[in-house]
């Protein structure tokens, strides 16, 4: 094979490698009995961190990054850790799923998840319109049927059409956006979109136009107002696992194509972008938050909770910067382990308990001390405290936006992370001071939930403590920009 | 290499409460060793920094440093100086009184040993950080565990709310000082030519003194709050009332040092023109303090909520010797802060004590306890001497020294302050009476009876230090005195 072939290659090696996963998800599928099954779990987990380790071995971008396959795939740092937190998220929800009732059987539900993971990886390395859209359908469209694969349960099925529905109009809206842009320029290639805009004189007002309609899908991928309103109804009845992959690994593909196309192709532009971004922020964090303290269910809370984090994360995104992205990044990174923590422990507690009522997680403490402690890890590193990862992602963030001397932003975001404390405050009065009649009886963790909640729970605390080679790793990300 | 003593000290607590948390939870007895041990341990290792800590030399000794993140300028660097040097001790001691005191706790000691000493680790952090962001890191690893603290062991009636209440009022005040310590980083990034939190390199920043002025209110109310400063002090009365008889102990006698101090180290140090143009209406609000928090503590009737008045209000002439900015007062609130934290922790290791078996803080409820223990009855008149500021306590060393700086600050100042001597005698010596004096109510007298030898070991110890820095002012005088030295020197010679 020529050198060439193989630099082509490398830039999409990690979705091959999960190509010929997905084979062999299908295989055992077909060969196993209903019992051994659940043995998918393994497969995938191990093949999905052997990946992992494989692209960290094989794949070496370059730091500005390199176009491969007619300019449609990037190969570069921000894209190669992207994909990297995206297999993460993957690895850890097949790890929470495999006990679900329903789920954790099918070769369906990991054969489904893989596919989706495709698609995200592509997403954070899209490099061209069109790729970009197969690359936000492929993700898109597994996890529509993921999030109602519960066929008896009503709200399953309603989060499933719900999804769909969002997502099929927000997607085509984008692609109308798209089409726009291809109308005027002739092209579909970010770069050269991006010199067509910078140096052609263009209508502003038609520039804005496609800025809206692509911002309309990318809002609804990273789940900000005012296109928020899906994810409580979509979260509360999708899988539980499934729930946390939708924030976690696809917010943090949403933000990677943010981040590409609009640092791309609107840097340059007349229009203050970032004003309106910072209004976004300002709303997605207030509502978020706001709606979260009188939720009930605690899927609907880190729903909304996730509605504001993504607002916390666009701070991050107006400053336009190197420290920008790298708070970016590293937000995402954090998140995603808390997150998936939090979403990990509603799993379990769930299974055992059959409830999501946040009144039923009463003396979880006594009953449960360890399950306990993760969602105090977990909680509290949303809510910013250190020891944890929460803590350090949110003052990057802020001193992001301080940086470019955005004070105003900075000033709504403390406030609305005080709000914040109260309400996972909330969760974790009734979890430690809240007692009730069942806190004796004892609360089994299977073993992959166990691995799943420990390998979360040390992750956010060394986030949280030893963060030099992660915040290294997200400058790395931000390296190739600006 | 020097033996990282300090970092022994910071972590010892923490690697407790990580073995703490490995034991099973019903082996209680090896749970209390444990914790005791790391205790005395702790404390053994800030008797010898305290005493090894060389005061000719002065300056920041000790000092350990180990990059964290240094291409943002983070770094973990720790030392002391003659301003934390006694406050270091102070954590020591509460930590192993407050062990002591809690001996007999029966519900889930196991958890409760090892939030505790999580906080105690955070405390013993922010005392000794030289690093901005370390500082905050421990600030807040040092607020949190009080929720649960207070929240699961708590008196029933007010603790979900008190500990709610603490919580947003610490955190909130963490956050707006903590948006001013980010300035103050990308400032110095401007006049250093790098990007750095080493709070010995942002002395020298230089910082313009419109920047300085603009900032210092936030950077030193929000940490003020946790020094209960008014009118933010409310969390702080309720906070104690509802904390279990240890973590009252920590709140009154460490937490809130750990708000005045950080007030002082960040606000005043890293911004002193700001210091400087702000200091007037920082000794009001903290004469407020004095005088308000005394006249409140002498008309409640819990027995508790006394105490955690004339908490607020001893805080407030801490606040009011900084807030001079000249040479005696604050030497004095430096004294104020030690002699302030073993007090408070002395008053409420007793008024736990009396509880306990009393099932009552309702002082008319209570009376005679002379009888039945007298060494409690004997401790807490040592602490109420030492809360009038009685010479020969340290509270006079303390305290005689803030009037004098308040009275070069302005004479009604100090006049206005010393109205707060009276009032603070009027009520110790009728709590003292009440409580300790006159005849036990009849339904009492049957099962009340002394307090345990542990109990008295924990009174005695406060105790000594309180009477020893009372007659032989030399043990800490000329090491807080350092300290201030060079405090004054940021504040050029003023």
């Amino acid at each position: 094979m020529s050198a060439e072939l193989l630099d082509s290659l490398q830039a999409i090696f990690p979705e091959i490698m999960v190509l010929i996963l997905i084979g062999l998800v299908l295989l055992f599928d077909a060969l196993w009995t209903e019992e051994q099954r659940r043995n998918l779990g393994w497969l995938t987990f191990g093949g999905i961190l052997l990946i992992m380790a494989a692209s960290l071995a094989v794949v070496h971008p370059s730091q500005q990054g390199t176009l491969y396959w007619g300019r449609m795939v990037s190969l570069d740092w921000t894209g190669l850790l992207f994909k990297m937190l995206i297999l993460f998220g993957a690895a850890i929800t097949v790890l929470l799923g495999m006990d679900v009732e329903n789920l954790g059987k099918k070769g369906e539900f990991y054969t489904l998840m893989l596919v989706s993971v495709i698609g995200m990886m592509l997403m954070a390395s899209a490099y061209d319109l069109v790729m970009l859209f197969l690359a936000i359908e492929t993700t898109s469209i597994p996890l529509y049927i993921l999030a109602g694969f519960m066929h008896g349960d009503d709200k399953s099925t309603e989060s499933g059409f719900k999804y769909l529905f969002f997502g099929a109009l927000t997607s085509a809206i984008m692609l109308y956006g798209f089409s726009i842009l291809f109308g005027i320029v002739g092209s579909t290639n970010l770069y050269d979109l991006s010199m067509a805009m910078q140096f052609k004189n263009m209508s502003p007002a038609l520039l804005l136009g496609t800025f809206l309609l692509i911002l309309v899908g990318f809002s609804f991928k990273i789940s900000v107002v005012p296109l928020h309103f899906w994810a409580p109804d979509v979260y509360e009845g999708a899988p539980t696992p499934v729930a946390g992959y939708l924030s976690t690994a696809s917010k943090a593909a949403g933000f990677a194509v943010l981040m590409r196309v609009v640092y791309t192709l609107y840097s340059q532009v007349g229009f203050n972008w970032a004003l309106l971004i910072s209004v976004i922020a300002v709303f997605s964090m207030t509502l978020g938050n706001f709606l979260a303290l009188t939720q009930k269910n605690i899927k609907r809370l880190l729903a909304y909770s996730s509605i504001a984090h993504a607002g916390y994360i666009l701070i991050g995104f107006v400053a336009v910067s190197q420290l920008g992205i790298t708070s970016i990044v590293f937000y995402l990174g954090a998140y995603l382990l808390t997150n998936l923590a939090a979403f990990g422990a509603v799993t379990i507690f769930s299974r055992i308990v059959g409830s999501d009522e946040i009144s039923a997680y009463a003396g979880l403490s006594r009953r449960a001390p360890v399950l306990a402690f993760a969602m105090l890890v977990s909680f509290l590193s949303l809510a910013g405290m250190p020891p944890l990862g929460g803590f350090v992602a949110k003052i990057w963030v802020f001193a992001a936006a301080l940086k470019e001397g955005i004070l105003w932003l900075v000033v709504i975001g403390v406030l609305n992370s005080i709000v914040g404390l109260y309400y996972y405050l909330r969760v974790l009065n009734v979890i430690y001071h809240h007692r009730s009649d069942t806190e004796n009886q004892p609360l089994p963790i299977s073993t992959p939930n166990a691995i799943a909640l420990i390998v979360l729970s040390i992750g956010i605390v060394l986030v949280g403590v030893f963060f030099a080679p992660f915040f290294n790793w997200s400058v790395l990300a931000a390296s190739g920009w600006f | 290499m020097q033996f990282p003593i300090i970092s022994f000290i910071v972590f010892t607590p923490a690697a407790a409460a990580a073995i703490i948390f490995m034991l099973p939870g019903e082996r209680k007895t090896e749970i209390r060793v444990t914790a005791l041990a790391a205790a005395a341990f702790a404390l053994i290792l800030s008797l010898w920094l305290y005493f090894s800590y060389n005061i000719a030399s002065g300056g920041y000794q000790f000092k350990e440093q180990y990059n964290w993140l240094p291409s943002m300028g983070i770094s973990y660097f720790v030392g002391i100086d003659g301003l934390s040097a006694p406050l270091v001790l102070l954590t020591g001691i509460v930590m192993l009184t407050g062990v002591l005191i809690s001996w007999k706790l029966d519900d889930r000691p196991r958890e409760f040993f090892a939030f505790l000493f999580i906080l105690a680790t955070g405390v013993f952090g922010v005392f000794v950080s030289l690093d901005l962001f370390m500082l905050f890191f421990f600030y807040e690893i040092a607020v949190f565990p009080m929720y649960l603290l207070i929240g699961i062991w708590g008196s029933k009636e007010t603790r979900e709310y008190a500990a709610m209440k603490l919580t947003l009022y610490l955190f909130i005040g963490s956050v707006v000082s903590l948006v001013g310590a980010l300035a103050m980083y990308f400032q110095a990034d401007a006049t250093l030519g790098k990007l750095t939190f080493n709070m010995l390199e942002l002395e020298k920043a230089g910082f313009s003194v419109s920047f300085q002025q603009l900032w210092f209110p936030f950077v030193f109310m929000g940490f003020a709050v946790l020094g209960g400063i008014f009118p933010f002090h409310n969390w702080s009365p309720d906070g104690h009332v509802a904390a279990p008889t240890a973590v009252s102990m920590f709140h009154a006698g460490v937490l809130m040092k750990l708000g005045a101090f950080a007030a002082l180290r960040v606000g005043v140090m890293l911004l002193p023109e700001g210091a400087k143009a702000h200091m007037w209406w920082i000794i009001l609000l903290a004469l407020v303090n004095v005088v308000y928090g005394a006249f409140i503590a002498s008309v409640q009737k819990d027995f508790k909520y006394v105490i955690g008045f004339s908490s607020v209000s001893h805080m407030g002439l801490v606040m009011l010797g900084f807030a001079t900015l000249n040479k005696d007062g604050m030497m004095g609130a430096g004294l104020q802060m030690f002699s302030h934290g073993v007090m408070t922790a002395l008053f409420f290791a007793v008024v736990g004590m009396v509880y306990d078996q009393a099932h009552t803080r309702e002082i008319p409820k209570l009376g005679g306890f002379a009888q039945k223990m007298p060494w409690a009855m004997v401790c807490f008149v040592i602490a109420g001497l030492v809360s009038m500021g009685m010479p020969g306590f340290s509270g006079f060393i303390a305290e005689f020294p803030i009037f004098m700086g308040a009275w070069q600050a302005s004479s009604w100042i100090a006049i206005i302050a010393a109205v707060s001597i009276v009032v603070t005698a009027s009520y110790i010596i009728r709590v003292i009476r009440n409580v300790f004096f006159g005849t036990m109510p009849a339904e009492m007298a049957s099962h009340i009876h002394d307090i345990s030898t542990l109990d008295k070991v924990a009174l005695v110890s406060l105790s000594i230090f309180l009477v020893g820095i009372g007659i032989y002012p030399s043990l800490m005088v000329p090491m807080v005195e350092s300290g201030v030295q060079n405090i004054l020197r940021l504040l050029g010679g003023a």
